[in-house]
């Protein structure tokens, strides 16, 4: 009787001990691929990063952290079942939000419903309507489109713009961005030539920009998402957009990853558009030099993004703000953690952050950069200053546009 | 009659205790698909099965149910009830429309035909922004739901007793004059037609009866998933499942589209839990491609062949 | 014969396409390096085709639908199995770069994969109407008892015909990543492009299947061009419902 008392009590002994080196899960879906998965790659690879340097150090609350990633080819219909399958199968701890707009919104009612945290991830605006207040992005952009289509737009007011011409996916982002970027081009006076939505995953795009070249604008402000910005480019340089157009781009995802970059090297020359992070002066930072030098190394042996400028600085900061966060609180409860997040200023190494009432930086910072002297399909070239010159905000600013876009181009 | 009666509420009462012995919602989660996938087979074995026309575009009955609860939803709030039924009556009517078709097209230009229907819908919904056209829309799930542990479990409930009534009106169907009437249309159209069978009056009831019934299917799919997209709601995944399940089970009794849908289903969403999800279609598509050439009578005709009945 | 993988098998055309060019073959020379693969590769096919289905005499319609139907979607999950579901493209000289007429600027890639899908057809359309074994195909559609009166074998003509078909498919998956980028969920778009064209132009009629190339082609960028962008995806799929319904023998039918 004794000896089985004792053997109950070592066992329940035992499981205690088991439950405190239970590791903190932390749970998220990523597309891998599909149209963003080149970037989302290259985001995971700095979350994994994160996650190694902290168990490294043993750990958050003496506990390792286990990370769980699951693929979602960039498919929003997926997106709600994973995290379904996260929380009620994997029992995970954390949520980190998958990279982009379009895969995140389907799970913000989820989230909403079951109250919980979800640090967002580069995603624009997906908090607007539903105003969770437990969502927190990592994305520089803030709410609303001004402080991304503002820079822009001021640009091609200053170049005595007249007329513009929107193009956009027919997709959560760009739709999202190209209704703010409508708004601010009203505003500044500027009359629409061409508004059109083009449906997703377009390949050809020839005959769109016969119709933009047509309407002779003066502004070309796009919406795109990866692969169909790569096919906007190359539609662009094989028929022209014509000599009235001054400024093209805005808010094209894809290139800023880096195999597009590659991809298409000197045709990218003139374009504008919108950034997280270049390698110019005013952005200059030793703690993101340092990380991406280590994380270069790391893409190379996976064939990732080898620049990683966009995305795996703010992903590795997503893991910051938890780290910053579970360790103040002790805690990693949703609640704690949020109130925690909402009045607490985030140290990070993309800057210090502080988030307003939907869960956005309260102090935006994105830069339009256009590219110039790019020659040759050499990825490296992009490491150097100058190749992306930041024409706005003004407190960003590296160098003055050169327009028109045909000017710009030689 | 009696003892299928008898055997339905038997499903329904267990469908009703499940939560009593599972406690994890991703049980309800999964099972909900499997339920979703009888109605859609035993819907598509109306018209494919007992009729011979083959339905490419399953799909677009599945989302013009999904979407007509969600618009219906948008604009009056009505409870989950009127929506399924609804969705069905919308998608019945497209039925009506494809089985008017049938007057004109036989066999593989039915098929192609329904494609294009369901294509030409998605682009139709791609272009309704009412609805969140391309982007999509979140639905937020009613927080409380009376009665039942969560809304999952309520959503899977829902589906349970659509499943029963769609099995329970593929049996009549089938065991009915009409059943006759559509094996006389699929065997020899012309024949039948020559025999005083009422061919378009039965194949416009068939094609409608399907339609609703994959219409109810897709009435509650935004609640479940609180989010719904063209993309995914029109998916060709719901034509080959509605096709594959009872080619795999058997065509030629209602049985034969609840077997093959609970197995495939079941396996499906192992696969997808244990493996990845491209695998689990593909193996509806191997087993689909494996029956029709090995097994042309499905997993009911491997059952005779091998325990034949006494006489 | 219920073909439906045909769009299918297009798309794995650009894929193998995309493998060689993989190695500096120039694509269009690798679709004519592709079709004697496919050709046999299609001979396979409708050889188990026939002994499974046509052969056995099993009810064809509908089993002989789901197997092609099987087939197609085999192919395209087995292609987002193996290279995902990223766009692919080739690089050629030709591609990239245009021709210049006054105002208008023409694509080299589209001069280049018009050049070649006209000499296709018009090899086919050739082959089909002044050889024994052209004729037959045509004639086997038509009746095949008559042309197993005239001594002919209708199985091993309709399997010539499947081979052809597929042979056809590795050029033309060529010329179709030589245009754009390439995913595998395109076949779908081309069951649509596909038959629309055939039942527009009336089956079996080689010049009626240009016209009605040519009117799919210019109804479609119109309305690229027009207000209605997002409309495109249905422009195919609308016509061939409305060609279905009105006239199913199509424009040039007999």
């Amino acid at each position: 009787m004794k000896i089985r008392n004792l053997f109950a009590a070592a066992l329940a002994a035992l499981s205690f001990a088991a439950v405190a080196q239970q590791p903190i899960k932390i749970g998220m879906s990523m597309p891998q691929t599909g149209a963003l998965g080149g970037g989302g790659k290259a985001a995971l690879l700095a979350l994994q990063m994160w996650v190694e340097d902290v168990n490294a150090k043993g750990g958050l609350l003496g506990r390792k952290l286990q990370f769980i990633a699951y693929d979602d080819q960039t498919n929003p219909a997926l997106v709600p079942g994973i995290y379904t399958k996260l929380l009620d199968v994997d029992k995970v701890d954390l949520l980190i939000a998958p990279y982009g707009t379009n895969v995140t919104a389907p799970i913000m009612p989820l989230v909403k419903q079951r109250d919980l945290l979800l640090m967002g991830n580069f995603s624009f605006d997906v908090n607007a309507q539903i105003k969770h207040d437990k969502w927190f992005n990592n994305a520089p952009w803030g709410a609303g489109a001004l402080a991304w289509g503002g820079p822009f737009l001021d640009a091609g007011q200053k170049l005595g713009a007249k007329t513009i011409a929107i193009m956009a996916a027919d997709a959560e982002f760009a739709q999202n961005l190209c209704t703010g970027a409508r708004a601010i081009a009203k505003a500044k006076g500027l009359q629409f030539v061409y508004d059109q939505n083009y449906p997703p995953n377009s390949v050809d795009f020839s005959s769109i920009i016969r119709a933009v070249r047509a309407a002779k604008p003066d502004l070309v402000f796009i919406c795109s998402y990866p692969a169909e910005s790569a096919a906007i480019v190359r539609a662009v340089n094989e028929l022209g957009v014509g000599p009235t157009v001054q400024m093209i781009g805005g808010g094209m995802v894809g290139l800023q990853f880096a195999p597009i970059m590659e991809a298409l090297g000197p045709m990218l020359n003139g374009f504008v558009n919108y950034n997280s992070w270049v390698p110019e002066k005013t952005m200059a930072n030793p703690a993101v030099t340092e990380f991406l030098k280590r994380y270069s190394v790391r893409a190379k042996a996976e064939k990732v993004d080898p620049l990683g400028y966009y995305l795996p600085p703010f992903n590795y900061a997503i893991g910051q703000m938890l780290e910053q966060a579970v360790t103040a609180t002790k805690s990693i409860d949703s609640k704690v953690l949020a109130a925690y997040l909402h009045k607490t200023e985030m140290k990070t190494m993309v800057g210090n952050i502080r988030f307003d009432t939907v869960g956005e930086w309260s102090t935006p910072r994105v830069p339009q950069a256009q590219f110039r002297g790019i020659k040759g399909k050499d990825i490296e070239q992009f490491r150097e200053a100058g190749k992306q010159v930041i024409i706005g905000p003004a407190a960003l600013k590296t160098g003055d546009i050169i327009a028109p876009f045909d000017k710009a181009r030689n | 009659m009696k003892r299928f009666l008898l055997g339905s509420s038997g499903v329904l009462a267990l469908a009703a205790s499940m939560p009593l012995v599972f406690q994890n919602e991703y049980f309800f989660f999964a099972g909900y698909v499997v339920l979703q996938l009888i109605v859609l087979a035993t819907a598509w074995n109306i018209l494919g099965g007992y009729a011979g026309y083959v339905n490419f575009g399953s799909g677009a009955f599945f989302a013009v149910g999904a979407y007509t609860a969600v618009a219906l939803y948008k604009a009056f709030a009505l409870p989950l009830g009127l929506q399924i039924l609804a969705g069905a009556a919308a998608a019945g009517l497209l039925g009506f429309g494809v089985g008017m078709l049938t007057l004109r097209l036989r066999g593989i230009f039915f098929s192609i035909a329904t494609i294009a229907v369901a294509i030409v819908l998605e682009t139709v919904v791609l272009n309704w922004h009412y609805v969140g056209g391309a982007k999509g829309l979140p639905t937020l799930r009613p927080t409380e739901t009376p009665f039942f542990a969560s809304h999952t479990v309520y959503l899977f409930f829902v589906m349970a007793v659509i499943a029963v009534i769609a099995v329970g009106a593929a049996r009549y169907v089938e065991t009915s004059w009409i059943g006759r009437g559509l094996r006389a249309i699929r065997d020899n159209e012309g024949a039948a037609e020559c025999s005083g069978v009422p061919t378009l009056k039965l194949k416009l009831g068939a094609a409608t009866l399907s339609g609703a019934l994959m219409g109810a299917a897709g009435a509650p799919y935004a609640q479940y998933l609180s989010f719904i997209e063209p993309t995914s709601a029109f998916s060709l995944n719901h034509a080959v499942n509605a096709l594959a399940m009872p080619i795999i089970g058997g065509m030629g009794h209602w049985i034969g589209p609840v077997i093959g849908a609970v197995l495939l289903g079941t396996v499906q969403q192992v696969v997808t839990v244990t493996i990845s999800s491209e695998i689990n279609v593909l193996v509806v598509g191997v087993l689909l491609v494996v029956f029709v050439v090995a097994a042309p009578e499905g997993i009911l005709g491997l059952f005779r062949r091998f325990f034949p009945r006494k006489k | 014969m219920p073909q439906v993988a045909h769009p299918a098998f297009l798309v794995l055309g650009a894929y193998a396409t995309y493998l060689l060019a993989g190695y500096g073959v120039d694509p269009v020379l690798a679709g004519l390096l592709l079709t004697p693969v496919f050709f046999v590769f299609g001979l396979g096919v409708y050889q188990f085709y026939y002994s499974t289905f046509e052969g056995r005499g099993s009810d064809q319609g509908l089993r002989g639908i789901a197997f092609f139907f099987g087939v197609a979607f085999i192919v395209q999950v087995g292609l987002i199995l193996a290279f995902g579901v990223d766009q692919r493209l080739v690089d050629a000289s030709y591609i990239g770069t245009s021709v210049e007429i006054g105002e208008m600027r023409i694509p080299k890639r589209m001069l280049v994969a018009f050049g070649v899908a006209l000499a296709l057809t018009g090899s086919l359309a050739l082959y089909l109407s002044r050889t024994f074994t052209g004729r037959a195909i045509k004639a086997v559609a038509q009746d095949e008892g008559a042309l197993r009166l005239m001594g002919a074998n209708p199985v091993r003509i309709k399997r010539w015909a499947f081979g052809i078909a597929t042979a056809t498919c590795a050029l033309a998956g060529a010329l179709l990543i030589i245009i754009g980028p390439v995913d595998p969920n395109l076949d779908r778009l081309y069951i649509g492009r596909t038959f629309c064209v055939v039942v527009l132009a009336g089956l079996g009629s080689m010049s009626g299947t240009l016209v009605a190339g040519l009117i799919l082609g210019i109804a479609e960028s119109i309305v690229l061009t027009s207000a209605g962008t997002a409309w495109a995806p249905a422009v195919a799929f609308g016509i061939l419902l409305v060609v279905l319904g009105v006239r199913p023998a199509g424009l040039f039918g007999r």
